[in-house]
C-alpha cells in the first residue's frame, strides 16, 4: 500500500524551471505593441525564437510581430536560435535607418 | 584618435573635422548627412531620429574602428544626432584623413554604408501635410534568422 505522502514524494508537481528576460521594443514596433519594455517568463533552454513565439501566441497587438526580426541580446545582433539566460536584454529592432 | 558618439546635440561639423588631420596626411573628407526636405514625392518639414542609444554608441564604435583598419590611420571622427531635426540640419558628420585621397574616400563610404546597415537608429519624417511615417529601413546582418540560415538568404 503506497502512503499519500509517499505518492507526493514520487510526483512532484510538474513545473517547469523558466526564467525573466526583458524584451525592449523600439520605433515602429514601440508603436505596435503600444510599451517599450516587457518582462517575459520563458522556459529553461529558451532561445530568442522561443521568446518572440511565446510573445506572438499572446495575440494582438504582439502576433502583428514579425516571426523572425531582428533581435539584440544584450546589445549584440543575435540569430534566432541564440539561447536565451537570466535577465538577458532582448532588443525587438525594427529595419534600420540611420544616416 | 578615434572618436564616436551618438548625441542630442546640435553636431559642430568644424569641431568633428578638427578631430582628424596631420602632418603626415595629404587629404581630409567631411561627409554631412543632412535632413531633407523630401521623400518620395511627398513634402517633408521635418525628422525624428530614434535610437538604442546604449547599442548604437559601441556599434558605431565598432564601425569607426574597421573603417580606421581600411584607411590604415586611427583618423575616423563620427557623429550621429539623435532627436527632433529640422530641414537642413546635419544627422550625421563622418571626418576622416589618410595620406592618400584613395583611403580617405573609401573609409568615408564605409562608414555612412555600414551606419545604414547596422546602427540601431530608426527616423520618423513628418511631412507637411501633418502626418508622419518611420522611414523603411534595412534589416542588420547577423540577426533575423537562424545561424547558417542567412547566408542563403536574399537581400
Amino acid at each position: 500500500m503506497v502512503s499519500v505522502q509517499a505518492l507526493q514524494e514520487t510526483q512532484p508537481p510538474a513545473r517547469p524551471v523558466t526564467f525573466t528576460v526583458n524584451a525592449l521594443f523600439f520605433a515602429s514596433y514601440r508603436d505596435l505593441v503600444g510599451t517599450d519594455q516587457l518582462p517575459v517568463e520563458v522556459r529553461e533552454g529558451a532561445t530568442v525564437a522561443d521568446l518572440v513565439e511565446e510573445l506572438r501566441n499572446r495575440g494582438a497587438p504582439f502576433n502583428a510581430l514579425p516571426a523572425a526580426p531582428a533581435i539584440a541580446v544584450n546589445r549584440t545582433y543575435a540569430f534566432l536560435d541564440e539561447p536565451l539566460a537570466s535577465n538577458d536584454e532582448v532588443a525587438f529592432i525594427p529595419p534600420v535607418a540611420g544616416g | 584618435m578615434i572618436y564616436a558618439d551618438v548625441t542630442t546635440d546640435v553636431i559642430d561639423v568644424h569641431e568633428v573635422l578638427a578631430r582628424v588631420g596631420s602632418s603626415e596626411d595629404g587629404a581630409s573628407i567631411l561627409f554631412l548627412g543632412v535632413v531633407r526636405d523630401h521623400a518620395e514625392g511627398r513634402a517633408v518639414s521635418g525628422m525624428r531620429y530614434d535610437a538604442y542609444v546604449e547599442m548604437a554608441g559601441p556599434v558605431l564604435r565598432a564601425i569607426a574602428e574597421e573603417a580606421a583598419e581600411r584607411l590604415g590611420t586611427d583618423r575616423v571622427a563620427v557623429v550621429h544626432r539623435v532627436g527632433e531635426l529640422d530641414i537642413g540640419e546635419v544627422s550625421v558628420a563622418i571626418a576622416v584623413s589618410s595620406p592618400h585621397r584613395a583611403e580617405s574616400f573609401d573609409a568615408s563610404r564605409y562608414v555612412i554604408e555600414e551606419i545604414k546597415k547596422r546602427l540601431p537608429v530608426w527616423k520618423k519624417e513628418h511631412y507637411v501635410d501633418g502626418t508622419d511615417d518611420w522611414v523603411k529601413g534595412t534589416t542588420p546582418p547577423g540577426t533575423a534568422a537562424r545561424r547558417g540560415v542567412e547566408a542563403g538568404r536574399e537581400s
